[in-house]
């Protein structure tokens, strides 16, 4: 599935992935392939990205949404920073 | 006919000038290519959260979303105004167009506010920080020193700031005056109405959103969008502000460089036509001079 994670100033990161788990409002969650459709508001925390080599990327947001539709994921942060 | 050390010195001043223009305009060539590169970054961060916020609030109804920006019945109608200038000068009449409106908008629009003492402004940019200040306004802050590392945070702690006013029921109003940027010669005036905001986005042409889950639930997200947008909607502007004023500083000094262009040559021909004059006149002396001793 692909992730494009973007914040107002640029585009932070897009790829295939094989997981991705987030910082959700209702608490964390993790997105795997064939995921449902959901969109969720998420908390100040850590975003998890295992990539196609199941190698792990983090990224620290401030907060932010997500979508996930049809193994499309947008997550829209307010900022982002690597590790 | 004009003298030859005063054409000379007035064309060397021309010169550099044009010098100066020419670099100028490069600079803010280079600068408006940056400052564009910039919308376009945001584009797909604000058109992808006005597409789901759309999608959800098509959904809902205005009165179920808890908006604590939506217009109020009953206020104290104080007014904030956002002016957006630019710093620097020489940009044709970027900033005039702006104070101009400015200071219609004071004078005929909100005239009785100002009478009241009801309005207030805040300056984004020196030069309407310098201009308002002498004509006495009320500028309650100036954030001048935003140009220097336009990013989303500080934009965003500004737009905070706004939201705040708006929240405690300070300003019942707050407007943004700006240019916005339709391509490197034309800039859009604009006076837009900052907050209050609608939630009914309109077109509502929602691709049917039925089968999402939605956490934690619609309204809430709904309403936790908006003061995003609203950030989003402040950064925009002063992007394009920013865009327009390097488009406008770049029209500007195109035009001062022809203009020195044709200055140069004109002088060029001037200088011309005096060296011969003066060799021609010297040239007869001799001969004259020379034909008294003959005769």
């Amino acid at each position: 599935m692909k992730i494009e994670i973007i914040t107002p100033d640029r585009n932070i990161y897009s790829g295939e992935v094989h997981s991705v788990r987030v910082p959700g409002r209702k608490g964390s969650f993790q997105v795997l392939k064939d995921h449902a459709p959901i969109i969720s508001t998420l908390d100040a925390g850590p975003v998890i990205i295992a990539d196609e080599q199941d190698a792990e990327i983090r990224f620290e947001i401030t907060g932010g949404v997500i979508e996930v539709k049809k193994n499309r994921i947008i997550l829209l942060a307010d900022s982002a920073v690597q590790g | 006919m004009a003298n030859l050390k005063a054409i000379r010195v007035r064309l060397s001043s021309v010169k550099s000038t044009r010098q100066i223009t020419s670099a100028m305009k490069m600079v803010a060539a280079a600068k408006l290519r940056k400052a564009q590169d910039a919308i376009v970054q945001l584009r797909p961060y604000a058109d992808k959260l006005n597409e789901i916020q759309a999608g959800l609030s098509a959904a809902l109804r205005d009165t179920e979303i808890e908006n604590i920006f939506a217009e109020r019945k009953k206020g104290n109608g104080k007014v904030l105004l956002v002016v957006v200038t630019s710093n620097k000068g020489l940009c044709g009449a970027f900033n005039a167009n702006v104070l101009r409106e400015t200071r219609r908008i004071m004078s005929e629009k909100y005239g009785d506010l100002v009478k009241r003492g009801d309005l207030a402004v805040i300056t984004v940019g020196k030069k309407a920080n310098d201009s308002l200040r002498k004509l006495k306004c009320n500028i309650i802050a100036d954030h001048s020193d935003l140009y220097s590392g336009l990013t989303f945070e500080r934009v965003a702690s500004l737009a905070d700031r706004l939201m705040q006013f708006y929240v405690t029921k300070e300003y019942d109003r707050i407007e943004i005056v700006y240019n916005q940027f339709r391509n490197a010669a034309v800039q859009n005036l604009t006076d837009e109405v900052y907050l209050p905001v609608s939630m009914n986005v309109s077109g509502g042409t929602a691709a049917a959103p039925a089968d999402y889950i939605y956490e934690p639930d619609q309204v809430s997200i709904v309403s936790e969008l908006i003061p995003k947008t609203l950030r989003i909607k402040l950064y925009r502007a002063l992007l394009d502000s920013f865009a327009a004023e390097h488009g406008a500083r770049m029209t500007a000094m195109h035009q001062a460089t022809d203009n020195a262009t044709d200055l140069i040559r004109e002088l060029t021909l001037q200088y011309n036509k005096a060296r011969q004059a003066s060799i021609t006149n010297q040239l007869l002396e001799v001969v004259s001079g020379a034909e008294a001793l003959n005769g």
